[in-house]
């Protein structure tokens, strides 16, 4: 018998008008003993509800209005709140989103990661805090003998997520549920948490559920896919079954999303046209400067780069790499302390208000929230008009024409003209952002993490959309992104940033092939790829030696990567590391030579970053 | 494209509890301006029914301690109350706004000096500031809708400089700025159009507190003065009308409840309680 | 530490706007043209006595040095005459300031369990039929003028029904003495502190019962008993104490009224009769030593905030 069975489930929503509103149904699956089973789909899509039902549990406003949710012999929409109590964290356990919200900021981790046996009186608190540290070990976490004595707050992102895991795991639960656990941490930390939580799990035979959007992810992890959309289901099945022949249309579109197609590269402008802006040992950060030049705060170190009328820079990096600081610095929102920028060959002064207003019209700005980037009071077209009237100082008349052949350009239809920013949907309101920015005319279009935030398929067509964009108008890009994948999608080129610095840049193809700087190679064996197996593959060794927090900018005289190289010599801790020019057109910041380099890392070609397993069987 | 179906434009429906607010509002402020043309008596009449006679058709809210209607006393003292209220309520928040709105967007010297003003008065009870105000100054109605005003003054600015931070930390402001628009453009077009829901109650609840401060001054004998008098002076004047039960002393002290409290419970169902469920 | 050293620049920031009140309260008492020589000795008296009287009273010096000596005597427990009955305003001010403290304890003692109670139970029981009509009435009771409350309960129980007294005297010798004198000046002050302490405090709760952590816990298995002793109220401590020591800030102002309400004497309505006979140094030592304890208090409010930051407590 299966362990859960679940038939025709049905939850409502109570809105504020108080009609109900269906969230999913006609949901039903099983899952038996030791089966991993993934939930796919987007924002909406109603994963993370089915996922609570399996604990009996439905969010402020929400119910369950019907059906069945059978775990063992007993029937979980029948139960008492005292056997929810019991249900709860003891059979079935849960790890949630975020880390950092899910542990009380007042009490120890090892209090809460042993309250759940402790408060049922299932282990004396000895045994219980042993058995914990054991469960520590087993998921890799640092320190496991003294990291329980903390608070939340003085442990890092990833290690909450892991000691989330051994809070579940402690009860020995018969299933546990992940939902989503490695959406907010960084690929390089994400590799390692999912290889640990997919050996606590194989070792205990446990059932689980893994929720995500992520089909790379889940690729890794689960038995069986279920894809969901708008509350209903639309494929089941296993894994390599769903990944390489998808029935439905929608799963198809998922998986064409989670590994875009490189772009036919653009015919290049002759290499002797002066570059459209260049950036030169460009350093800024916050707080005072002292006599040396050191800042409070460093963000940027020496950046240096190139753009080129109608090519598009990508520029890779994880949190606190510095990214995002650099588009500001470019549209001058934020001052350089040195270096310069140069647009069309004249130099750009470094603050938006020494500005000239053609300098501010050629360069704009796409931010990332679209939320929090159009004003919630504005209808869409006071938004669209605006920069028409700034810059072009057209009249009302030309303004409307205006205004609607840039809806059009985005693909948006007229209707939205006058409504206002919270009635729209994510991916309309990023269309609208980038609309805004059309308005300009510019001739430079600073994305800074523009699909982050949306889903995956609602992404992919923005970049179909820039990249269409770039052809009709010529427009250059500089696309800012954690992303390898998505970068790699839409630009010639590719920069990576990390601790502030450029670590590599050149054409895209050579920043991901072998010789490359040992971040790139540690960034890319971290992507995770769409067949099963991958993260078996992985070298766990290079892995564990690339474990640890990004670097924080600092301006000293060793390269910023030591802590976490594989390939570290004794210059690298004491002196600046070099600049080189490799033969495949990258530039590259490292002590090794370029042999040396090439010796130590895997070759691996492209291709094999987008594999569809059907075109593998025939 | 993939974009999911245009979502229905929200109407702006204003609920019933809303319209209500609305209504009160008006008829509040109509009380103020009409009050006196509606009175069956002048204020200074004496009718010959005798002294804090109870409720009758005649006198619906009886006789004071001189036998002048009561009704007709409300009716005139409704100018003062509300008028003058409100008067000073929109000093304060004009005062306030605009400070708040500057400190918040220049912050540095600006904002720490108007920051420790605003500490330093709001650090004076105020009912105690009026009291030296009034020892200083007197109790002339300017003197006293001033001192309104400047009392409420840093409440307003801290609300208003908090809305206007928050409003700036958000991406469209640096939009804005990124295209090069002026300060006085980002403050007016983006940052007040986005304040104007949360002022408007912050308006109402500083009117709530303002009505109570100044009828609580005039119920001292610190207020308005006579022959003028507004509900609070009212209460003072008819105090021993407690030893006879008699409407006039509770009537005008009922009015400033049945004032505040509707003025409140419509701030507070505008403010958008969640209704929840029981889970 | 960082919290200390928190504490610390927030009591010197308190220290330095006390000094700024004191400031405003000396020039609003002393900008008007004409001092206290008039207030004593009548209009029709000698340009010699007067300016004798003068320069006994040092009314002779300019503003900021009499303002100089105003603050030292201040600091040093000496603020002054009375210009009326020649008295030290210190020997004045002390017996009323005695009585004031024990009526506002008082009403303490009453409020601060009671709005607890209703406020956490209304968050704990959040959209029931007994929420929604506490969240009524408090919100009413705010509104509701101190003077209202006092009236009418003088007119029920003392007038009326005569249990208990219309004048309120500071003398609680035996129980039922305390109950007749007391009880209605502390109903009136209770009520509206009450009101808006236990609305605070339900919202605090309510913030923390709304976090993803609570949740988790729920989804642990955590009974609510539990949920709401261990893990909520632990965060909720610190916004609830900020809660109460605010409200019992705004006691302050009420306890004006009241006292002059129920001729009570107390500070306050020695205050408000100085106001009345324009009493400039009793009107300058009861209004700092008002705003002295009102900032007082927000201090303890400010620092219970820092205090019960876990991130602040550990680095």
């Amino acid at each position: 018998m299966a362990l859960v069975e679940v038939s025709g489930l049905h939850v409502t929503a109570t809105g504020e008008s108080g009609e109900p509103s269906d969230i999913v149904r006609d949901i039903g699956f099983s899952i038996d003993r030791g089966e991993v089973l993934a939930l796919i789909g987007e924002s909406g899509s109603g994963k993370t509800t089915i996922a609570l039902t399996l604990l009996g549990y439905a969010r402020r406003g929400c119910r369950i209005a019907g059906g069945s949710v059978r775990i063992g012999a007993e029937e979980v929409t029948a139960m008492s709140p005292a056997e929810l109590s019991e249900l709860r964290g003891r059979r079935v356990a849960y790890v949630a989103q975020s880390a950092a919200a899910a542990f009380n900021p007042s009490l120890r981790l090892m209090d809460q990661v042993t309250e759940g046996v402790r408060m049922r009186g299932l282990m004396p608190r000895t045994a219980a805090e042993a058995k914990a540290r054991d469960l520590f070990r087993a998921l890799a976490l640092p320190d496991p003998d003294r990291i329980g004595s903390r608070y939340p707050h003085q442990v890092s992102g990833g290690q909450l997520q892991r000691l989330m895991a051994a809070m579940a795991l402690m009860t020995d639960p018969e299933l546990v549920i992940f939902d989503e656990p490695t959406t907010a941490l960084d690929v390089t930390t994400q590799v390692e948490v999912l290889r640990a939580f997919r050996e606590a799990v194989r070792e205990r035979h446990t059932t689980a559920v893994y929720v995500s959007h992520d089909l790379a992810v889940v690729a890794q992890i689960a038995d069986r896919i279920i894809v969901l959309r708008d509350g209903t289901m639309r494929e089941v099945g296993p894994t390599p079954q769903i990944l390489s022949e998808p029935a439905d249309a929608y799963t198809r579109s998922l998986l064409d999303a989670a590994a875009p197609k490189p772009q036919h590269p653009l015919e290049k402008a002759p290499a002797t046209a002066a570059p459209l802006l260049e950036v030169r040992g460009l350093t800024a950060g916050y707080g005072p400067m002292d006599r040396q030049g050191r800042m409070a705060t460093p963000v940027l170190l020496d950046v240096g780069l190139e753009i080129r009328a109608g090519s598009a820079l990508g520029v890779i990096g994880e949190s606190g790499s510095g990214k995002s600081t650099l588009a500001r610095v470019i549209a001058g929102l934020l001052p350089a302390a040195a270096g310069t920028l140069t647009l069309d060959g004249v130099p750009l002064a470094p603050s938006l208000e020494s500005r000239g207003l053609e300098e501010l019209r050629r360069i704009q700005i796409v931010f990332q929230a679209a939320d929090t980037a159009l004003n919630p009071s504005h209808s869409i077209e006071r938004i669209l008009s605006r920069p028409l009237a700034f810059y072009h100082r057209l009249s009302r008349g030309e303004q409307r024409r205006r205004v609607r052949r840039l809806l059009d350009l985005v693909k948006l239809p007229m209707a939205l003209l006058d409504r206002r920013p919270g009635e729209l949907s994510g991916g309309q309101k990023q269309r609208v952002n980038l609309a805004r920015a059309l308005a300009a005319e510019p001739a430079l279009v600073l994305c800074d993490e523009v699909t982050s935030s949306l889903d995956t398929v609602v992404g992919a067509a923005i970049l179909e959309l820039l990249a269409e964009l770039r052809r009709e108008l010529g427009l250059a890009l500089m696309f800012i992104s954690h992303d390898l994948a998505t970068v790699r999608a839409v630009c010639d080129e590719v920069m990576i940033l990390y601790a502030g610095q450029v670590m590599e840049r050149g054409p895209g193809r050579a920043v991901m092939q072998a010789p490359q700087h040992p971040y790139a190679d540690l960034l890319a064996a971290s992507m995770p790829e769409l067949r099963p197996g991958w993260l078996d593959g992985i070298d766990a060794v290079r892995l564990a030696e690339a474990r640890g927090e990004a670097a924080r900018p600092s301006q000293s005289d060793r390269c910023a990567f030591v802590a976490r190289c594989p390939v570290r010599s004794g210059a690298c801790e004491s002196e600046a590391p070099p600049i080189r020019r490799f033969a495949n057109g990258s530039t590259v910041r490292c002590h090794r030579t370029e042999q040396e380099l090439l010796a130590q890392q895997s070759v691996r070609s492209d291709d094999a970053v987008v594999v569809p397993l059907r075109r593998l069987n025939h | 494209m993939s974009d999911s179906a245009i979502s229905a434009p929200r109407r702006r429906r204003v609920s019933a509890a809303g319209q209500a607010g609305i209504a009160l509002v008006l008829a509040w402020v109509a009380l103020a301006v009409f009050g006196p043309y509606l009175a069956p008596y002048r204020a200074g009449d004496v009718v010959n029914v005798g002294v804090f006679a109870p409720m009758s058709a005649a006198h619906p809210f009886g006789t004071d301690y001189l036998g002048r209607d009561m009704l007709s006393r409300i009716l005139y003292g409704a100018r003062y109350t509300v008028g003058v209220a409100m008067v000073a309520t929109v000093l304060a928040c004009m005062g306030g706004i605009g400070l708040g709105i500057l400190s918040a967007v220049r912050r540095g010297w600006t904002d720490s000096v108007l920051g420790r003003a605003a500490d330093a008065l709001i650090s004076i009870p105020h009912l105690m500031f009026a009291l030296v105000v009034v020892a200083a100054f007197g109790t002339s109605l300017p003197v006293l809708i001033l001192m309104a005003a400047i009392s409420y003054v840093p409440g307003s600015y801290r609300f208003a400089r908090a809305l206007a931070l928050d409003i700036n930390a958000m991406d469209f402001i640096e939009v804005a700025r990124a295209r090069g628009e002026r300060s006085a453009y980002v403050v007016w077009a983006e940052i007040l159009p986005n304040m104007i829901v949360p002022l408007l109650t912050d308006f109402g609840l500083r009117f709530v507190f303002v009505v109570l401060l100044l009828s609580g001054l005039s119920f001292l004998g610190l207020g308005i003065q006579p022959p003028n008098a507004d509900w609070g002076a009212l209460v003072r004047e008819n105090i021993t009308g407690i030893y006879e039960a008699a409407p006039a002393v509770l009537v005008p002290a009922v009015a400033i409840a049945v004032l505040t409290i509707s003025v409140t419970l419509l701030i507070d169902g505008f403010s958008g309680r969640a209704r929840t469920t029981v889970r | 530490m960082l919290m200390l050293g928190m504490i610390a620049r927030r009591v010197l920031g308190g220290l330095l706007t006390l000094l700024l009140v004191s400031v405003v309260v000396f020039v609003g008492t002393n900008i008007l043209p004409g001092d206290a020589t008039e207030a004593i000795l009548g209009q029709s008296v000698s340009p010699e006595a007067v300016a004798g009287l003068r320069k006994a009273l040092g009314l002779d010096l300019p503003a900021h040095e009499r303002y100089l000596r105003w603050l030292a005597g201040l600091l040093t427990g000496d603020p002054g005459v009375s210009l009326i009955n020649r008295l030290p305003v210190a020997q004045l001010i002390g017996p009323r300031f005695a009585n004031s403290l024990l009526l506002t304890a008082l009403t303490a003692a009453v409020a601060v369990p009671l709005a607890l109670l209703i406020g956490i139970t209304t968050a704990i029981w959040r959209g029931t039929l007994y929420d929604r009509v506490a969240n009524v009435t408090a919100v009413s009771l705010v509104a509701v003028p101190e003077f209202l409350l006092a009236t009418v309960g003088v007119m029920v129980f003392a007038v009326q029904l005569h249990w208990v007294s219309a004048l309120a005297k500071p003398s609680i010798g035996s129980f039922t003495e305390a109950l007749q004198n007391f009880t209605l000046p502390v109903l009136t002050l209770c009520f509206a502190v009450t009101a808006q302490m236990a609305r605070m405090t339900r919202a605090a709760l309510l913030g923390v019962l709304d976090s993803s952590y609570i949740e988790m816990a729920r989804l642990k298995g955590v009974r609510p008993a539990r949920l709401v002793l261990h893990h909520a109220l632990r965060n909720a401590a610190g916004p609830i104490a900020n809660a109460v020591a605010l409200n019992l800030s705004s006691l302050l102002g009420g306890v004006i009224i009241v006292e002059v309400i129920f001729s009570y004497p107390g500070l306050a309505k020695l205050a408000v009769d100085a106001v009345e006979t324009r009493d400039m140094p009793l009107v300058q030592a009861c209004a700092m030593i008002f705003c002295a304890t009102f900032m007082l208090l927000v201090l303890v409010a400010d620092v219970c905030s820092i205090l019960s930051n876990p991130r602040l407590r550990t680095r």
